[in-house]
């Protein structure tokens, strides 16, 4: 039962990885830039939630809408301001930039909010109690794990059917030829980070419903085990990101229950780096006709 | 046009270059021939006290309560009727060694006379090696690793050092029979959690407690804790000693109440402030004990004073230990340097040794809001007696 458990625990936390992965995966693969700052603008959408639901009173559902409005918002003016000054610079500047980004997202947040933890209130509380109380499963982690396949479907979809995927689509491949073709390079580089935006600010309330500690420094450490998971399952394929997600999570639970848990960091990057030597795509990144 | 706004950057630059110069160099000069008086004719001494903490990032919310808490000290001693005044500045060192280092020069060019800080233990064992090496007198609310002190002469520790800590919990535990069979969970990436809890776990089998599991993680911000919880719930485990702070104890609070194992959770200090976590939900806390040395609802004149000159500091918020540690250490600062003679003609040195003899002397005890008859060992610590605190309708009671 305890395996059970810790495989529970592991598709918990895997999921929500999986649903930050998904994020820091959309961009890579169209703006071909690493956005270090995505996993600040997760705790942006968790603060925003936080106060719209604990200080406005108002329904989880307008938390997140709102969570969601505001990131988005946030997401193009970031892409504005600092990266597409920035678009013909090497891809060195563009990633210093984002980690600069990152650090003023993060001061900014404990400027406003103050350094000292808040408790997030989780959008849904409770959940299935199996074989007597032995077995826990919280509605949490059922609803990452929807969400995520859902994201992950109309992600797909929005990507490989329509204009403005076609364009996505043809900006991954050549930015150059794309813009030969009439594509609004620009513009389709800022929807990108407004979907983008708006998955991490999902992504935040569903992180802190399930793990509901909220300060600034909240979003940067699952931001970059997040990244570890979209490149372990390939990164810019969208259902890779799920599955990097889902099983840097088990692994980590795994190496933590039977292994050492002062080891289980290390144990995580052990098996990216077998990954990477063996496939250095990453799980799923070969077998994607279309990068996303 | 961006060619003349550059320029005119350019020279504001060069201006404001050349005035940093001239103050160093100013600086430069008076450190030679400084004493602390910046006394006056009629006898008044200003003494300036250097803080050192993080303001910024993780561990800002203990670096901003010592400075806070000794700001109320500060201020009322200035308001009273003395010939010591104190001039405070405070400096960020974002909880990381090297930036300690700048704060600490930063306060030298300042030319101050007494270090205050730092707040957490790894920058402090840093700052406590070089005013040993340059004769300052330190201070620290919080730092509370035996390495702070160890060695050096000139400083000394407000609060409990770690070790003591996980000796007292274990005696208490054992004395009290709370629990039988103990598990741990402990943060091994933070010297102040592993030093308590190796204590703990040294000190336990002599007192008759059990040690059946011993659970890790590696920092704080660590989320996810049921694979501990899970261990101690199997080894049987009817005491889970959490020698952590706050901030992930919330979080194994919360997933033990989600899995259904209750057994009865017992905090250090770092535990203080769990309750003023803005949205925490009081009733998963209910029947934790925690030993704290400051009870912010305490009724005693000193305790609510306090609280509310720091309520008026803060925006509201409700001083923790931490802050309460930083207002008796200015009052002890301020008792030892009432007793030293001759303060307006002593350099930095002088005064070092000075306060060192004060607060070693045999008749030197403070009463503060963290303890009564507070006295310091030659080697810099710290003896008060304990307080053992349990969480009942979301409010400490004194045990």
């Amino acid at each position: 039962m305890s395996f059970l458990n810790n495989v529970i625990t592991g598709i918990s936390l895997g999921s929500i990885y999986a649903i930050i992965a998904l994020g820091y995966t959309m961009v890579y693969g169209i703006a071909k830039m690493l956005n270090f700052a995505h996993g600040d603008v997760i705790m942006v959408g968790a603060y925003v939630c936080f106060f719209a639901t604990g200080s406005f009173g108002l329904h989880p559902v307008v938390g997140v809408l709102l969570a969601m409005v505001v990131c988005t918002v946030l997401g193009v003016v970031i892409e504005g301001l600092a990266y597409k000054p920035l678009r013909q610079a090497p891809s060195l500047a563009v990633l210093i930039t984002a980690i600069g980004i990152s650090w003023f997202l993060q001061n900014s947040a404990q400027i406003l909010w103050g350094a000292a933890p808040k408790v997030f209130t989780p959008v849904v509380s409770g959940g299935l109690s199996l074989f007597g109380g032995q077995l826990n499963i919280s509605y949490v982690t059922i609803l990452t794990v929807v969400s995520c396949l859902v994201i992950m479907a109309v992600l797909s979809a929005f990507i490989g059917k329509g204009k403005m995927g076609k364009a996505m689509r043809a900006c991954s491949e050549d930015k150059g030829a794309a813009q030969l073709m009439g594509i609004n390079v620009n513009s389709t580089i800022s929807m990108t980070f407004a979907i983008g935006s708006a998955l991490a600010a999902i992504a935040g309330v569903l992180m802190c419903s399930a793990y509901p500690t909220l300060m600034p420094t909240t979003g940067s450490l699952p931001g970059i085990k997040a990244f570890t998971a979209a490149v372990f399952g390939g990164i810019g394929s969208v259902p890779g990101a799920f599955v990097g997600g889902l099983l840097l999570g088990i692994i980590e639970i795994f190496a933590k229950a039977y292994i050492s848990t002062d080891l289980s960091d290390a144990i995580v990057f052990l098996a990216l780096i077998v990954v990477l030597l063996v496939k250095p795509s990453g799980l799923l990144g070969k077998y994607v006709p279309e990068k996303v | 046009m961006k060619k003349f706004i550059a320029l005119l950057m350019a020279a504001a630059m060069l201006m404001a270059l050349v005035a940093c110069g001239n103050t160093s160099t100013n600086n430069g000069g008076n450190d030679t021939g400084d004493t602390t008086g910046d006394s006056a004719g009629d006898g008044t001494v200003t003494i300036k006290i250097g803080g050192i903490g993080p303001l910024t990032g993780d561990a800002a919310v203990y670096g901003v309560a010592t400075q806070l808490g000794a700001q109320v000290a500060v201020d009322e001693i200035n308001a009273m009727d003395s010939n010591i005044k104190f001039e405070y500045d405070f400096q960020d060192d974002t909880n990381v060694a090297e930036t300690a280092v700048s704060a600490y020069n930063t306060l030298k060019d300042w030319d101050v006379d007494i270090i205050y800080g730092c707040t957490t233990t790894q920058p402090c064992i840093t700052i406590a090696g070089e005013t040993f090496a340059d004769r300052y007198f330190q201070l620290t609310p919080s730092a509370s690793s035996t390495d702070v002190t160890a060695g050096k002469d000139n400083m000394f520790q407000m609060c409990f050092t770690d070790p003591n800590q996980g000796v007292t919990a274990a005696d208490y535990i054992s004395e009290h029979q709370l629990g039988t069979k103990i598990g741990i969970i402990y943060n091994n990436g933070d010297a102040y959690s592993t030093g308590i809890a190796e204590a703990f776990i040294a000190h336990a089998g002599e007192v008759g407690l059990e040690v059946v599991a011993t659970e890790t993680f590696p920092n704080d911000k660590n989320t996810d804790y049921n694979v501990q919880l899970n261990a101690c719930k199997d080894a049987g485990a009817d005491l889970v000693f959490l020698p952590i702070y706050y901030t992930p104890a919330s979080l194994i609070l919360a997933q033990a109440n989600a899995m259904g194992y209750a057994p009865t959770f017992f905090g250090a200090d770092g535990m203080d402030g769990i309750l003023t976590m803005e949205g925490f939900d009081a009733s998963l806390a209910e029947g934790l004990m925690l030993m704290t040395p400051f009870n912010a609802d305490a009724t005693d004149d000193a305790t609510v004073n306090f609280v509310e000159s720091y309520k008026k500091l803060s925006g509201d918020v409700t001083p923790n230990q931490f802050a309460a540690d930083g207002y008796d250490c200015i009052y002890a600062i301020y008792a030892a340097l009432q007793t030293i003679d001759g303060l307006a003609d002593m350099d930095h040195e002088a005064l070092c040794d000075a306060m060192i003899a004060a607060f070693t002397s045999p008749d030197f005890s403070i009463d503060g809001l963290t303890g009564s008859g507070m006295t310091w060992s030659a080697n810099g610590e710290i003896s008060k007696d304990p307080v053992v605190v349990v969480i009942q309708d979301g409010a400490y009671v004194t045990m």
